[in-house]
């Protein structure tokens, strides 16, 4: 940043980050909204939509420095908070379609083109999401507990193990050693695998069944992959990984059932976030009506 | 056992949100329209590239951490 007045006068260095686009969206509902880069956050309007953008500048927006900065984890961090920060604020306030991070135009005029010309797909979006918000649900199975299925750094049993004394099995006295004791061995490493595969079986079939009890609560779903525990820094194994979209009135019950469902399955942990705006219900090719679209 | 966060408006603390539960919907979620700069990066390609960087920074942040655990070759 050279000087002050670089941002708002000239239009050069600098271009418009879309973060979503929102229907009757009070502007009050932005006063002192800030978004990437802490720049304010404005309405464009055209259509009956309210595109919600900021200035930012292309030396950090611009295509070659946003392909280094999405490898700078703290930068994409902040870009991501901040991106659903302002989206978060106006699905609250109104129907709001958030738009793929770091969708940048040149100035606000081809903001309104974008409107102008994607106004009845985002008319669709928006009455799909209407009246209605995401909430996650993960599920995991708890490392340690005899129920769940082992994790292969965690040695089952080892009880039993210590009771038997396997060490002594190598020892030089046995002449030749017992016939049995590698056999018991491998037996038992056997026994330990196909208990952790039933364990593994158990804990899909109960997070199936948890999915589809949280489902008939639910208008739509959609899976996401299972996060990397180095990412979620959990232990165990996640099972589930699923957004639901419910209607308004729906929220009380899922959470109940989920709640109920944590309570109810030994082993397994159960984890809700939400309200999110309607990230993952946007593209209908990707979620899945729960049921039949009825009032709607 | 449940864990239920419920965020209660534009005033609440944003760390609570899990970067990753966060990543899982922008990187995958949203109106994908072309950007008038960023053409090449969107969609898949995007993702792609951030999923990477992560993975890369997280195990070069994490794994010093990790090294009493024993890993499986």
């Amino acid at each position: 940043m050279t000087g002050t007045s670089q941002a708002g006068d000239r239009p050069d260095g600098t271009a418009v980050y879309l973060y979503g686009v929102t229907r009757g969206l009070d502007p009050a509902a932005l006063r002192d909204a800030h978004g990437v880069a802490g720049a304010p956050v404005r309405g464009v309007v055209a259509d009956g939509l309210t595109a919600l953008v900021s200035t930012v500048r292309l030396a950090d927006y611009g295509e070659a420095a946003l392909r280094a900065n999405l490898e700078d984890l703290a930068w994409l961090e902040a870009t991501a908070r901040a991106h659903h920060d302002v989206v978060d604020r106006a699905a609250r306030a109104a129907p709001t379609a958030p738009v793929r991070i770091a969708t940048i135009y040149r100035d606000d005029t081809r903001v309104v083109e974008v409107l102008t010309a994607q106004g009845a797909r985002f008319g669709e979006v928006l009455d799909r999401v209407e009246g209605r918000a995401e909430w996650g649900v993960k599920a995991y199975t708890v490392p340690g507990s005899p129920r769940a299925a082992a994790t292969p750094d965690r040695p089952a049993e080892p009880a039993t193990v210590s009771a038997a004394g396997p060490v002594s099995t190598s020892g030089p006295g046995s002449g030749g050693g017992e016939p049995g004791a590698g056999a018991a061995y491998l037996r038992r490493r056997q026994r330990e695998r196909r208990r952790r595969e039933d364990a593994g079986r158990e804990a899909a079939a109960r997070a199936r069944d948890l999915h589809a009890e949280l489902a008939d609560h639910a208008v739509a779903y959609r899976h996401h992959p299972p996060q990397d525990p180095r990412l979620s820094g959990r232990p165990g194994v996640q099972i589930l990984n699923a957004a639901y979209l419910l209607d308004e009135e729906q929220a009380e019950g899922f959470l109940a059932v989920a709640r109920a469902a944590g309570e109810r399955l030994p082993g397994i942990e159960v984890e809700v976030t939400g309200p999110w705006p309607p990230y993952s219900f946007i593209d209908t090719d990707d979620a899945t009506p729960a049921r039949e679209p009825g009032d709607r | 056992m449940t864990s239920v966060w419920h965020d209660d408006g534009p005033g609440s603390p944003m760390e609570r949100i899990a970067l990753v539960d966060l990543l899982d919907r922008l990187l995958a979620g949203g109106v994908v329209i072309a950007g008038d700069l960023v053409i090449s990066i969107a969609g898949v390609d995007l993702v792609q590239v951030s999923l990477r960087a992560l993975i890369t920074t997280v195990r070069d942040e994490l794994l010093p951490e990790l090294e009493g655990q024993e890993e499986r070759p």
